[in-house]
């Protein structure tokens, strides 16, 4: 080849076998004896699986009638859920005024919709407003009081009570779980021994204890006469044990943001919640968006968790439903159906999040 | 440079430090600091690692205790009165090696976070002096870009445009080059020096000893917690008076 001029090389496309459908494959399941003989494996294994799952869960299934008379395929009986949907989203809840249950998350989801348009105007004041406005609406609405009949809460339930124990407890724990960890962190020791012993009791005890001590025990310390409400006392159970969780993941954030950071706002004259709020908190957020999602997710279940005290979420619905002595034997549909709705609602949250992490990333990588 | 007259009018000290003393735990880390700044003037700090010199200069905006003695900035004393830190912090701008902007924001809000939030500027008003101030570090294209896009130097010359769109008046500057790729330092030197010339007080720790006796009043000289020389940058280089010095030039300055 003559070196004295450079001649550009012709552009040349790649080999056929790595590319495409072919090379895909090639490389991803069959790149050796070893991982094809695996890729075959999980093959026969999804055979398995698979086909009879469809056969009884959509080509077998029953999912139009009246009665279980009606389940006649063999297959999954969705008769049931349908004749049972009712209780499992509302509860008790008198079915005159579920339009009410409807309004309140109706109005969330439409005020939380302009919130994932990016260029949305004036996002921050609707923000503020679903944060501080809107609990006391649903409140309202979901309670009673200007005119609306009172709804007890011992007569919410299903997939309705399931929401508020978890919406309270999420927008309650994160910024209760922010003070601790600010707490913990301070370098007063007073404040960070409470908030020290705050953290570790309630971290080293179950949430079950929690829910069992608010619903058997506290009554018992309280004055005579005054009774706090059930769901109220789970509802500080919750939020308090959630927020000991929040407090460590949101000190993780707080901990991989750089001293000059803290150094830099100091040093033009920020003050020290100016310099919380402005500049270590927005960081240190976005840094621990996954673990602050994954302590909502965990949340979002263990609600699950009030059937002991006698609260009937979505999952206690379905258990009290199960035992229907018109319905025995469907226990399955149920359980299914319950982890269905558990699973969009958690996977909803573990997209949002990830789209949340895309979108607050501004390239910096240290 | 500033007008001649009003530098005569406004030229009693700005810092005064007095049998400064400061220790980490058991570690004494400065020892007797005296040292009296006048407005307007600009003291270089040098000396080996370790030898406080930024130390000594974190305890002018009291990013650093000091134990025993007084620092008077602008007249007020530094004390444990959170008011007087503020007050003080307000008027002293800082720049660091690391540049410490903050990476979540834009270049201009980096700038216009300060005035709006501690200054109570109008947002209209701080913008047009930030702009300003980009324009003069020669960045204004780069205003709506975050900081992890830009280069050391840009980055730089981004936070002394920061610490002065408060309208500082005293300039700290803690080894603002050490961090940068060789290429990068003249165009930070450059603002620092355009600074100097336009009669700003600046406390300056660097080991960049053209910059020194370009700008410098003074030149100090740290070691072991104390000052060991201070002159004028002629007198500095070329007659050290302590042995200290000697060695610690002749390594600097040999290659």
């Amino acid at each position: 080849m003559a070196a004295d001029r450079f001649e550009p090389h012709p552009e040349l496309a790649p080999p056929a076998m790595t590319i495409g459908v072919v090379g895909w494959l090639r490389q991803n399941l069959f790149s050796s004896v070893a991982s094809s003989v695996l890729t075959l494996l999980a093959l026969y294994l999804l055979y398995l699986v698979i086909p009879p799952l469809i056969q009884w869960a959509i080509v077998n299934a029953n999912w139009f009638g009246a009665n279980r008379d009606d389940c006649t395929g063999g297959g999954a009986c969705w008769v049931f859920i349908a004749k049972r949907l009712h209780q499992f989203i509302y509860g008790f809840y008198p079915e005159a005024e579920r339009w009410r249950v409807n309004l309140t998350f109706g109005l969330l989801v439409v005020l939380m919709v302009p919130l994932f348009i990016r260029a949305f105007p004036k996002k921050v004041w609707l923000g503020v407003f679903l944060l501080f406005g809107y609990p006391v609406l649903a409140f309202f609405l979901l309670y009673g009081g200007f005119g609306l009949e009172r709804i007890a809460t011992d007569q919410w339930g299903g997939l309705m009570l399931t929401l508020v124990l978890s919406a309270v407890g999420m927008v309650a724990s994160l910024p209760l779980g922010i003070l601790l960890a600010l707490g913990r962190r301070s370098s007063m020791p007073i404040v960070r021994t409470f908030c020290v012993a705050f953290i570790e009791l309630w971290r080293g005890v179950p949430l079950i204890t929690v829910l069992f001590m608010s619903s058997v025990m506290l009554p018992l310390f309280l004055p005579e006469g005054v009774t706090l409400d059930k769901l109220l006392r789970a509802l500080i159970g919750i939020t308090l044990f959630e927020s000991a969780y929040m407090a460590e993941v949101v000190r993780g954030g707080l901990q991989a943001i750089p001293g000059g950071q803290y150094e830099a706002a100091k040093a033009l004259g920020l003050s020290f919640w100016k310099s919380m709020s402005l500049i270590v908190m927005p960081q240190a957020l976005k840094l621990v968006i996954p673990g602050i999602v994954n302590t909502f997710i965990a949340l979002f279940k263990d609600t699950t968790l009030v059937i002991i005290i006698g609260l009937f979420d979505l999952l206690g619905a379905v258990e009290a439903a199960i035992k229907d002595p018109n319905w025995l034997g469907y226990a399955i549909e149920g359980y299914v159906f319950a982890a269905l709705v558990f699973w969009v609602f958690c996977y909803g949250m573990s997209r949002y999040s990830q789209a949340l992490e895309r979108q607050l990333s501004t390239g910096h990588t240290r | 440079m500033t007008d001649q007259a009003d530098e005569q009018v406004s030229n009693g000290p700005i810092i005064q430090i007095e049998e400064m003393h400061k220790w980490y735990g058991q570690f004494h880390v400065l020892r007797d600091i005296n040292l009296v700044v006048k407005r307007g003037e600009r003291f270089v700090i040098c000396g080996p690692s370790g030898s406080g010199k930024s130390t000594l200069i974190r305890c002018i905006n009291r990013l650093e205790e000091h134990q025993q003695g007084r620092i008077v900035v602008d007249g007020t004393e530094l004390t444990n009165d959170l008011k007087n830190i503020e007050i003080i912090r307000r008027e002293v701008g800082m720049v660091f090696q690391h540049f410490n902007l903050f990476p979540h924001l834009t270049i201009l809000d980096n700038l216009t976070l300060a005035p709006i939030w501690v200054r109570k500027m109008p947002k209209s008003e701080a913008v047009e002096v930030a702009m300003g101030y980009l324009e003069r570090v020669k960045i204004p294209e780069q205003a709506s870009k975050y900081p992890g896009q830009l280069s050391g130097g840009q980055q730089q010359r981004v936070a002394i445009a920061r610490a002065l769109c408060m309208n500082p008046k005293i300039m700290l500057f803690d080894e603002p080059t050490s961090a940068l790729d060789p290429e990068m330092i003249k165009e930070v030197l450059d603002v620092m020096i355009e600074l100097a010339q336009e009669g700003m007080t600046m406390l300056c720790v660097t080991h960049e000893m053209g910059f020194a006796k370009t700008v410098a009043n003074e030149v100090i000289f740290m070691d072991e917690g104390q000052i060991v020389e201070k002159a004028e940058p002629e007198t500095f280089f070329n007659h050290p008076k302590s042995e200290r010095t000697k060695q610690f030039l002749s390594q600097i300055l040999s290659h």
